[in-house]
Parts: structure tokens; C-alpha cells; sequence
């Protein structure tokens, strides 16, 4: 195989395997979030900051695997 | 389709320095938020027009979220300056591409080919890497000016057990892993945004990328607003305030 095909297939893999994490993660979030907030809806205005800080830590493996197949890609 | 490349391109160079497109509209933002704010501040009356109305309720906003973050009015005081300094940065470079006709602006490199003159600011991964930078180094420095060094250095070099001596080189690799999980964050967010945008708009240049730039804006947004609370949890957890 070539080097370039290679290329292809690696940053492919890199982001599909890379995303399953987050995105159940973030599901579970979100949906924990919602759960809480049917519980209680007082308090939406402090779970709902909350939930976007959450996220964004959530998602971070996938940025880094978003990240690397960039690299691979254009660098 | 534009080329898609990590690094941004050279327009000239000063001596060694190479001179970007990213660098020219970093100044650029700087001397824009410069101008509004001092106008504001100088401006400033006791029933607010529109654009102190504007400023004013975004700083209220930012405050109060700041203020919830670190649950302390004095701790709120002392950080909210370098945090909303950096969120209202992010925040303008990230929307400063989305005015319609700044990637129609497009110039050759020396290489021959065409990029965009009015690229990102953040999809630069040096411009990112300072901002990231800046903060962790200032939560550094918070943490010996509030607690002494002695501690600061107790923090990783620990010698009175084994497993506490493991544990310091755990917050020292913790401490290296924040510069790299705060500036991916952003810079993978960003360049993402830009690549997809230009897939996009080069398989179907009508209506379908509409939800797509929806989707920019709002993740512009929310971008800015987790770097800056970010920021605000690395800084404020070294503040202690005496009483």
C-alpha cells in the first residue's frame, strides 16, 4: 500500500474510532442534565451553564483525535 | 477549494520575522476592541446609549457567570480582568470571519497558491498556544504570591512517602497536560469550523451551508465562553484569599 492511502485510512480510523467516546460522554451528559432538570426546574439557569462547560470537557478526547487527523492529513 | 493548511501564510518579512495574515488582523482586532472600549470608558454617562449598553451588558454577563464559577466576590475581582480580556478576543476573532466577504479576499503565496487574506486568528495554533500560555503561567504565578513558594514547590516535589511522591509528578504532568487540553480545545474547534466551511460551500455553494454557518456562530460563541470559565477554574483554584 502506499503512503498516501495509508494517510487516508489512518486519519479516517483516528476520527471514527476517536468520536465514540465523546459522543457518549456528551449523550450522557445531556441527558443527565435534562433528567435534572425535569426534577427540578428552578434550577435551570445553574445546570444549564453547567452542562456547556461539562461538554466541552466531554469532548476534548475528540478534539485531540480531531487534531491528530489534521496532522496527518495537511502536515 | 481553497488550499487547507495548518500554517498560516507569510505576506513579508521584517528581518527574521515573518509577518502572517493572521498576525496583521490579530493587531488589527486588538486596536478595534482598543478603540471601542476606551470610547466607551471615556464616554461614559450615567444614562448609557447603545454602544455603552451594549459593552456594559456583556461584562455584566461575563461577570456574573465568573462570580458563579469561583462562588467568592473578591476572588471575581481579581480574575475577572484577564478572563474577559480573553474572552472578548476569542470572541471577536472567532465572529470577525463570519462577516459576510472576508474569505473573498484571497492572495498567492510564494508558493502559488491561493489563500484567504482574512484568515481565523485561532485557527493559527501560535496564536492560540500564547493565550494558553498567559493563563497557565499566571495561575503559576497566583499560586507563589498567595501561598508561598515552599508549598508551590511541595505541590510536586514531595518526599514524605512513595505514593506522595508519585502524586507530585502526577500535578506536575497535570499542569503540562492543561496547556495542551485548553489550547486543542479551542484550535480544534476553530480549524474544524473552517475546514468543514470550506468543504461545504465547495460541494454545494447554496442553502445547505446555511445551518452550517448557524452552527459556526454558535459554537464561536460557546468557544469563547468555555475558554474564558476555563481559565477562570485554573486561576481561581490557586487564589486564597485571607481573612
Amino acid at each position: 500500500m502506499q503512503l498516501e492511502v495509508l494517510k487516508y485510512m489512518a486519519a479516517g480510523l483516528v476520527m471514527g474510532l476517536g468520536s465514540i467516546g465523546p459522543a457518549l460522554a456528551e449523550g450522557n451528559v445531556g441527558a443527565k442534565a435534562m433528567e435534572a432538570i425535569g426534577r427540578n426546574p428552578e434550577a435551570t439557569d445553574k445546570i444549564s451553564s453547567l452542562v456547556f462547560v461539562l461538554m466541552a470537557i466531554c469532548e476534548s478526547t475528540g478534539i485531540y483525535s480531531l487534531v491528530i487527523a489534521l496532522i496527518i492529513l495537511f502536515a | 477549494m481553497e488550499a487547507v493548511a495548518l500554517a498560516p501564510a507569510v505576506l513579508f518579512t521584517i528581518g527574521s520575522l515573518k509577518i502572517t495574515t493572521t498576525f496583521i488582523l490579530q493587531i488589527f482586532i486588538s486596536l478595534f476592541l482598543m478603540t471601542i472600549f476606551l470610547w466607551v470608558a471615556k464616554n461614559w454617562q450615567k444614562r448609557p446609549k447603545k454602544l455603552q449598553l451594549i459593552v456594559e451588558s456583556i461584562i455584566e454577563f461575563m461577570f456574573l457567570q465568573v462570580d458563579k464559577v469561583t462562588t467568592n466576590r473578591q476572588k471575581t475581582l481579581k480574575v475577572f480582568p484577564l478572563v474577559f480580556t480573553l474572552f472578548i478576543f476569542i470572541l471577536t476573532s472567532n465572529l470577525f470571519t463570519n462577516i459576510p466577504g472576508m474569505g473573498a479576499w484571497t492572495i498567492l503565496t510564494s508558493e502559488g497558491i491561493k489563500t484567504p487574506l482574512f484568515r481565523s486568528v485561532l485557527a493559527d495554533y501560535s496564536a492560540i498556544l500564547v493565550l494558553t500560555l498567559i493563563t497557565v503561567t499566571v495561575a503559576q504565578f497566583v499560586f507563589i504570591l498567595t501561598q508561598g513558594f515552599g508549598k508551590y514547590l511541595k505541590q510536586f516535589l514531595d518526599f514524605s512517602g512513595p505514593i506522595n511522591f508519585f502524586l507530585g509528578l502526577m500535578n506536575l504532568i497535570g499542569e503540562i497536560a492543561k496547556i495542551l487540553s485548553l489550547s486543542f480545545r479551542l484550535f480544534g474547534n476553530v480549524f474544524a469550523g473552517e475546514v468543514l466551511m470550506s468543504i461545504i460551500t465547495a460541494l454545494v455553494p447554496f442553502i445547505l451551508p446555511l445551518p452550517f454557518f448557524v452552527l459556526t456562530l454558535f459554537s464561536a460563541v460557546i468557544q469563547a465562553y468555555v475558554f474564558a470559565i476555563l481559565s477562570t477554574v485554573f486561576v481561581s483554584a490557586n487564589i486564597v484569599i485571607k481573612e
